[in-house]
This record gives C-alpha cells, structure tokens and sequence, in this order.
C-alpha cells in the first residue's frame, strides 16, 4: 500500500456522520458514475449487511446518491442529494438484502440505468476510514480502488488489443503502475484495466477508442 | 527521514534538535512528496472546517440523523456564561466544542475525521479552547495540528484507528493521544514530553468499547469525546509538570492494539452489547421507533 499521508490521519474532511457508511458509500457510487457512459437516469442500490441494517440514520443512502451525482465527500449539498437528484431527472430506489450474509459488511450492488437503456451494475465494498473498493463490474470480478488515475478498456478479446494499448500509453509518456486483465471468456469481452502514474489527455482515449476491438474506453481520474 | 515509529520519531527530533510537528511537514513533504505550501494550506483548510463546525453547533439548530443528540453544546456552553461551571474554562470550552462537532457530525454536516468522523470532536474541541484561552494563533494551532498527525501516524501505520477493529480505545483514545502531544508542544514542551502525554492519554482511555446505539455515530460517543478532550489536557498537564512515562509511546500503542483485539466483538462497533442494548437509550432513537 501507499505511505500513510499526513492528510490520511487528519481526514478526510467529509460529511458525517460515518467514514464507513457515508464517505465510503459516496466514493463507491462515485466510482460507479464514473464507470457508466451516458446520463444517468436511475439507480438502483442493493444494501447488504451493516449497509442494510443502519443505512437510513448514517445517510448511506443520501451518500450513495450524492455520488451519483458526482459530489465529493465534503460536499455540503450530500444531505439534500434526493433534492437534487429530483431538479437532475434522476431516479433512485433502495433495496436491503438480509439473505446474502456472504459478503464484506459494508457492500453495495449498484445498477445504472443511463441514456439509450444501457445498463453498467458494480458491486463495492467500504473498507474503513473512507476507503473504497469496486469489487466487481457487470459481474466480472475486477479491483478499483480511485486512489491512482485509471484507464478501463472494454474491448473483444483478441491478440494485440493489449500490445495496442500499453503502446498509445508509453507513446503517450504515462508510466503504468499496475494492470489487471479480466475476461467474460476466450475470444469475448475482456477488460483492461490500467493504474497509471500521470493523467490522461482525451486524444489518448480517443487512440484507444479507435482500435477496432475496443468497445468501450473510460478514463476515472484519482478521487481526492 | 521516514520514521516508522516513537523511537525513530525521537531520534530524529532529538538528532535534528526540531519539533515533532516539523518532523511531521517535512515528511509530508519529502516522502509523500507533496509541496510545501500545499501541505500548508491544506491543513489551514481543515483547521477552518473544525472551527467552523464548532461554531454551527452554538448558533444553529442541529439535528442529529437518529435523534438521540442535539443542543448539548449550547446548554455546556450556557452553563459556563452563567458561572456555574465546575470545570474550568479550558476544559468546559473544550468539552462544549467537542461534543458540537459530533452533533455537526451526526446530522450530516462538514467535519474533519481526525482521525475518525466518529472521533472528531476532540482535536477542535481541545484546540480551539487552548486557542482561545491561551491566544494561539491560527499559525501556531496549525502547526501543532501536524504533531497530533504524527502521533494518529504512529497509530495508524503500527495499530488502528478503526472502532471495528480496536473498540473506542483506538479512535477517542488515539484522538485524545494526538490532541494530548499537541497541547504539549504548544505550551512548549519537549518531544519526549509530547510522547509521554499520549502514553497518558492512550493509557487512561484502554479498553474503552465501541457500543454506538442503533450502530449510528451519536450515543455514547458524543459523550466519549468529551471525555477525549478532558483526558488530552489532563494527560498534557501532567506530562508539562515533568511526570514521565515509564512506558514508551511504541510499546502503548502495541498494548492498545492487543487489547482491542482481545475486545469481544459485541463490543467493537456491531452494536450488540455494552451501552447499544440499553432499552432507554434504544427507545429514543428515530431509526426504529
């Protein structure tokens, strides 16, 4: 892991009344906005264990739609965010799962419904003091935490996808950190997901979106 | 210069004949790599952000997400202005301030976890009554804001802070620990004396449980950091006065680790037992009623 900041301790500055269930559910939902290409027309939030159990009086699930709406932890307008959600044409429906005891306590499913009926579902994980992991995208298990700039690739699985991208990005200059590669299966969607040292200029997408077997290119810069 | 614990924190201090807080910036700046002014600024950001949480606590009806706290702050701070106060003005401003952060807190206003949401009356509670009755500058509360970070460090990288995983020890005790150095090195202490007073203060508040009723972050820990606050400035006081500890700061922190591991887990944060089954307390309590 990355050194502990002086900012780590003394932090986040952030809407309470929980790092866990309020800062950590922003960040998950905020990631998952960033993961969905297109308006957002509805969310649905699936809760699970504590999530499920305090949501309402932690305002997890005001936290979860204020980051659908791309508010930062610190945001004053977190609380009113079914306000503002209602002025943004957003729609949102909340569902507790006390069945599945399976999972990390603090789990959110999250399914976006966006413009032209596309549909991208996360699963994330609040792990303490803030922090936040996405733990699977449209059910493939995948590791996205928003601490470093990110480049997810959704494209065909198919020899040189690879090669292609990890070119566009050394041309580029951008030093990759780490890359995970994930598959529904041989020769169908895959993903590649790269965290990067530096960000990302949109002509680096757009080469990356131009390659035949991509599908999808996104870019989640790191969240404060 | 990374230091990764008391001893080598001291060292370094002792070495370079600087304080714990200067120890902590140029940390900050040479291994986390973050500038200066940077570093400056946003922890005058966060010091704001305490200040002006305390202050919506006395001017504006705050009302908690579960019910159970609001208005404390007022009424410690009215008893005070009618000179009926036992405590004295540090400590009665400091447990005001405090327990205002956490009704901030718990109804879904700007805070500083420091180092957690559920912790973070202490540190403006305790500083802004030093500030206050001591009249440091902002400047100067700035800077001792980077000593209690370098103590909630030393917790965080050798321990934890999480109620889940040590009980209330780990985030009101270490809260307490860092705002405890901190008051220390303000009133001119050594950096001995710094880690000796967080000792006091982890030492005073081990075994603390985490019991929130209803799992929400209001009651008892609203009550808790007040008791923070007051541990932090008794801790400092004895530590100025030439008390030591003869126990060191690393090995503090390893027993509050262990004990809050040996902590039952009804007791760390799930709610089922300690002050979370108190039929009074739970009857209160908006969620389920």
């Amino acid at each position: 892991m990355s050194e502990i900041s002086v900012f780590d301790v003394m932090g986040p500055n952030m809407i309470g009344p929980s790092s866990s269930h309020t800062a950590g559910a922003l960040r998950i939902a905020l990631l998952a906005s960033r993961l969905a290409k297109g308006r957002i027309l509805h969310a649905k939030f699936v809760l699970y264990g504590s999530f499920a159990r305090t949501y309402h009086g932690h305002g997890t699930d005001r936290a979860l739609v204020g980051g659908i709406l791309g508010y930062n932890t610190d945001d004053e307008r977190i609380r009113d965010s079914f306000e503002y959600a209602k002025e943004a044409g957003v729609t949102y429906e909340f569902i507790e799962n006390f069945t599945n005891k399976d999972v990390h306590p603090n789990t959110v499913d999250i399914e976006l419904t966006c413009e032209g009926q596309h549909v991208v579902t996360v699963r994330g994980e609040s792990i303490g003091g803030g922090n936040a992991v996405i733990r699977k995208l449209n059910g493939i298990d995948i590791h996205i935490n928003g601490a470093s700039p990110i480049v997810l690739v959704k494209h065909w699985d198919r020899k040189g996808a690879l090669a292609y991208m990890t070119k566009v990005l050394s041309d580029s200059d951008l030093n990759i950190a780490a890359l995970n590669l994930y598959r529904e299966g041989k020769g169908k969607i895959a993903y590649a997901i790269a965290e990067l040292d530096g960000k990302v200029s949109s002509e680096v997408l757009k080469k990356l979106d131009d390659y035949p077997d991509n599908i999808l290119t996104i870019y989640i810069p790191a969240l404060l | 210069m990374n230091f990764r614990n008391g001893k080598e924190l001291l060292s370094y201090c002792e070495e370079k004949n600087c304080s714990i807080s200067e120890a902590m910036i140029k940390r900050e700046v040479e291994d986390i790599e973050r500038p200066l002014e940077e570093t400056m600024e946003k922890m005058h950001t966060a010091w704001d952000i305490m200040k002006k949480s305390v202050e919506r606590s006395l001017t504006e009806d705050v009302r908690s997400m579960g019910g159970l706290i609001g208005g404390e702050s007022k009424k410690i701070n009215q008893l005070r202005e009618d000179g009926k106060n036992i405590c004295g003005s540090v400590i009665s401003k400091a447990i005001a301030y405090a327990v205002g952060v956490l009704e901030v807190n718990a109804s879904m206003g700007l805070i500083v976890a420091a180092p957690t949401a559920g912790s973070s009356g202490v540190m403006p509670g305790t500083m802004l009554a030093m500030q206050q009755e001591h009249g440091f500058s902002d400047e100067e509360i700035v800077k001792a804001l980077f000593n209690a970070s370098a103590i909630g460090y030393l917790v965080t990288r050798n321990a934890t802070t999480a109620g889940a995983e040590g009980g209330c020890q780990a985030e009101v005790g270490s809260a307490s620990a860092m705002a405890a150095s901190a008051v220390v090195e303000l009133m001119g202490g050594t950096p001995k004396q710094c880690l000796d007073a967080a000792s006091f203060a982890i030492i005073n508040l081990l075994g603390l449980v985490c019991d929130p009723v209803g799992g929400l972050v209001e009651f008892p820990c609203q009550l808790r950091n007040a008791q923070g606050a007051t541990t932090a400035l008794t801790s400092a006081e004895m530590s100025l006065s030439g008390i030591t500890c003869p126990a060191p700061i690393d090995e503090t922190i390893d027993i509050m680790y262990s004990v809050g591991k040996a902590i039952p887990s009804e007791l760390r944060e799930t709610s089922l037992g300690g002050m979370a089954t108190s039929k009074g307390a739970c009857s209160r309590c908006n969620m389920c009623h």
